[in-house]
């Protein structure tokens, strides 16, 4: 059972290989389509039901768990197999390109993090893998950066789906926990049961919001086209084919534990429906081809997330073959667009015309995905369509309304992006078309032939891929097979009336287009636009608060600090019970009680004077005060050193002062003066407290006594003091001299820079 | 005699702040200097006052007798008066260097790292905060 693992690890580990070996033989990038072609056949030759599981972070209940089963190995088998097309195409379409080894190293990582998010039976690794394919997006929709355009694209991509991904891990978490297990197959294993749980409307919204937000769905839907910055195999790859329908795997893949509740059809339905109409609307309103796709991708996203939202066997096979119809016409038309974008120079639908007769090649691959997607009989797309129908006139009012103009609009579409660019008399700037090279083509081709092979013989999937994907989504074997015709006259008629009001919007999309595009309101008062505001509020937000919190006014900051130690002191102490009296001990004497007075005395007139010198003096008045209380003590050796420093500060501050404007006084005003003072008083009255406090508990001698002991027959000292300073704590002094020096150095260095003192 | 020290650290533990939150750095720096001496005296007092005596093993003798002072922290204040000291002649330093550069001992005034019309939404306005001296 390790092929299973293998195949997201084993493209893992190629990433590194690949960015490292194409940098030095970039002709070899053609051959890396072999990778994903590889685990296409590893795919296709596991088991159904295939299990793996290791534990990876045990504590947290996390484990590295693979499972293989029908609608993973739909999912599988797209990734890989579109993936050797575009692996295929992109090294040709970029061949050159100084980047390309990063390019393809980004798509590697992209298609082992797909990889490992639909063969994930553990929410939380299913979870890492969904974030990562987001930054591979990121980094590939970006790809372009020296396009303003494109980074605020990739930027856009990756925040709606980051954000969106961080509702969903809050689901996710909250769905282990009411499952009481992470492992995907134990939470579908316990059926319908986890509905009735009093958590479920928080994990259904908060999931959702996630795979909404991943799979374009309204209003979330703004970034998608704007991810068309990235190159076109990009586009093709991600954004139609495989990321995009990562949303809509997790929604089928949870469909079995909530599909009775109300809530998950009809957000799912509601939202679905929603989005199909504003993607059609905003599909023929477009005109560049490759945008004009992706408003096509949001449509065909909105219909497979309404899909799994309606419970029936129907509804499920409809989704499963729709997903696989629309990779497979999605992905071939756009590349072609990156090949029309490529050798005519533009991808404006208004201008391209007449491309047919020097682009041959291209034009039946583009006329063959076209016929799938406009629901030609033959073509595979023929039974989405029906299949469509038959659901969405089984659920009425709104949907079969909503199911006649989004089909039209996908006519035009297809019409216009894969008809009309190679129709009527040629371009003028199209003189240098011509079909591209054999690796543009292959890719293109072989997925649009697929949708009529398919459509002709329906029988090649319809057991081994269409009914198993379809009965894990329904929870249940769903007994339709593919081919069976479905529907009767009634969706005969929708399906006709489709093709015609399609075929019709198409003669007059001419017309229609610069009729819609005049509706600025829709991008005035779109979500796009909205977007755009929300960041730009975000960094309003930010300038403001860094103006309040970083306002660059020193006296703010040490005042905020100063506060915030008195009013953690005082919590601490109040609230907590910190509030203690020393235990009883020597009095003070006459001498130190005078002492303090003197010293109180200073410290107070250094506040209270106007004149510098004075509080200078005063300031000196408290040190000499504490060196003589040192004194009385029995602390000598402080009381002579605070002597020495004393008199060298003061000199020092004296002849210093004497080159300053000593006469300017405290700029500070009296309300900020008695603010200050009562902030000073707090924080000194917290201190007092905390010493207090350190005081009520017994002493400790042990150190002390040690230190005694050894300083005569270990260090041959008298003086403890010396002893400890010089021997015991002789590392401290290196400090110490250190610092010293380090502070005389930098003094130094100021006076040199400033010039000669005077 | 501890509860003595410990009232008097906080009288000089406010009257540091008080001058430290000073806009004049003359008073900012006497602040400093306030706050040494404040530090110093709760060191002091944590290792408690169980005797006058200086820590002197006398002649004869082996070991420390009981009821003198602690050593421990006066060895741990000794190191700070001379690091306090260090800190305070730099700063001096600064402030002077500070007046030479800029012209004014107000630290309200000294906005050169963050000049006022910083941070902005507004590119210009915000480059030009920047390149103003």
């Amino acid at each position: 059972m390790l092929a299973l693992p293998a195949i997201p690890l084993l493209a893992l580990a190629c990433v590194p290989l690949v960015g490292w070996g194409l940098r030095r033989a970039p002709v070899m990038a053609p051959w890396l389509a072999a990778l994903p072609a590889a685990l296409f056949l590893l795919v296709l030759t596991t088991p159904d039901g295939a299990m793996f599981s290791l534990h990876w972070i045990p504590t947290l209940g996390v484990e590295l768990a693979f499972r293989l089963d029908g609608l993973s190995r739909l999912f599988a088998l797209l990734i890989a197999g579109i993936g050797a097309g575009v692996f295929l195409y992109a090294a040709a379409y970029l061949e050159g390109h100084p980047l390309l080894h990063r390019f393809l190293a980004v798509l590697t990582l992209f298609m082992a993090a797909m990889l490992g998010a639909v063969l994930a039976d553990d929410l939380l690794l299913l979870f890492a893998f969904w974030e990562l394919t987001s930054l591979a997006s990121f980094m590939l929709i970006g790809f372009d950066a020296h396009r303003a355009e494109a980074r605020r694209a990739a930027q856009q991509g990756l925040m709606v789906t980051v954000a969106g991904g961080l509702a969903m891990l809050a689901g996710l978490l909250l769905l282990g926990d009411a499952a009481g297990t992470f492992r995907i197959s134990a939470i579908l294993a316990q059926g319908s049961t986890l509905a009735a749980h009093p958590a479920a409307p928080w994990i259904v919204v908060l999931i959702a919001i996630g795979c909404f937000a991943k799979s374009a769905q309204w209003p979330l839907h703004f970034w998608l086209p704007n991810a068309m910055a990235a190159p076109s195999p990009v586009s093709a790859y991600l954004h139609s084919a495989t990321m995009v329908k990562l949303g809509v795997y997790l929604l089928a893949r949870l469909n079995p534990a909530f599909e009775a509740l109300a809530l998950w059809q009809g957000l799912l339905i509601g939202v679905g429906t929603a989005t199909m109409l504003a993607g059609a609307v905003l599909a023929l309103r477009e005109r560049d081809l490759k945008r004009k796709l992706a408003w096509s991708t949001v449509v065909a996203l909105g219909t497979l997330v309404a899909l799994i939202g309606i419970e029936d066997p129907l509804a499920a096979t409809a989704a499963v073959v729709f997903l696989l119809v629309h990779a497979l016409y999605k992905a071939s038309l756009f590349l072609i667009a990156g090949i029309v974008d490529k050798k005519a120079g533009t991808r404006d639908a208004m201008q391209l015309r007449g491309l047919g007769r020097r682009m041959p090649i291209t034009a039946a691959a583009a006329l063959l995905a076209g016929l799938s997607m406009a629901g030609a009989p033959g073509f595979i797309g023929a039974f989405a369509k029906d299949l469509l129908f038959t659901v969405q006139l089984g659920v009425p009012r709104l949907l079969p309304a909503v199911a006649l103009l989004v089909n039209a609009a996908m006519v035009v579409v297809a019409g216009v992006v894969a008809a009309r660019p190679f129709m009527g008399k040629p371009m003028e700037t199209g003189g240098v078309a011509k079909d591209p090279a054999v690796a543009l083509l292959v890719a293109p081709i072989v997925l649009a032939t697929l949708g009529l092979v398919f459509g002709m013989a329906p029988h090649l999937i319809s057991a081994a891929i269409i009914e198993p994907a379809a009965g894990a989504i329904l929870g249940r074997p769903t007994g339709i097979a593919l081919g069976e015709k479905q529907g009767g006259t009634v969706v005969m008629t929708m399906s006709f009336a489709a093709l015609g009001l399609g075929l019709l919007m198409f003669l007059g999309w001419r017309r229609l287009q610069p009729t819609l595009a005049g509706q600025t309101w829709l991008d005035t008062y779109g979500p796009d636009a909205g977007y755009g505001r929300a960041m730009r509020a975000v960094s309003a937000v930010a300038v403001a608060l860094t103006r309040r919190v970083q306002g660059g006014s020193l006296r703010g900051y040490l005042a905020a600090n100063l506060a915030l130690v008195f009013a953690g002191a005082a919590l601490v102490l109040v609230a907590r019970g910190g509030l203690a009296l020393p235990l009883p001990g020597p009095w003070a004497g006459p001498a130190q009680l005078a002492l303090a007075a003197v010293i109180l005395a200073g410290a107070l007139a250094a506040c209270r004077l106007r004149a510098l010198f004075g509080q200078v003096m005063a300031a000196a008045l408290v040190g000499f005060g504490v060196g003589i209380l040192f004194l009385t003590l029995g602390a000598a050796d402080l009381a002579f050193t605070q002597f020495t420093v004393e008199i060298l500060a003061i000199v020092l501050l004296v002849a210093i002062l004497a080159r300053l404007p000593f006469h300017a006084p405290d700029a500070r005003r009296a309300p900020e003066r008695r603010r200050d003072a009562l902030l000073a008083a707090g924080v000194g009255a917290a201190g007092t407290a905390i010493l207090l406090a350190v005081l009520s508990v017994p002493f400790d001698p042990f150190i002390t006594e040690w230190m005694g002991k050894a300083a005569v027959p270990e260090a041959k000292g008298r003086n403890v003091v010396n002893v400890i300073i010089v021997d015991f704590r002789a590392l401290d002094t290196l400090g110490e001299i250190a610092v010293l020096l380090i502070a005389a150095l930098a003094a130094t260095v100021l006076l040199r820079r400033t010039g000669k003192p005077g | 005699m501890e509860t003595l020290l410990a009232l008097l650290f906080g009288l000089l533990l406010a009257a540091a702040c008080y001058m430290l939150l000073a806009r004049s750095l003359p008073r900012v720096i006497l602040g400093l200097m306030l706050l040494g001496n404040a530090a110093n005296l709760s060191i002091i007092a944590a290792g408690r006052v169980a005797g006058t005596a200086p820590p002197l093993v006398e002649r004869g003798a082996q070991a420390l007798a009981a009821g003198g002072s602690n050593p421990l922290p006066q060895a741990l204040v000794l190191t700070a008066i001379v690091i306090s000291f260090a800190l305070t002649a730099f700063v001096m330093v600064l402030a002077w260097a500070t007046w030479r550069a800029e012209g004014t001992l107000d630290p309200e005034t000294l906005r050169r790292a963050e000049p006022p019309a910083l941070p902005s939404t507004d590119k210009e306005a915000a480059a030009e905060a920047e390149a103003r001296p």
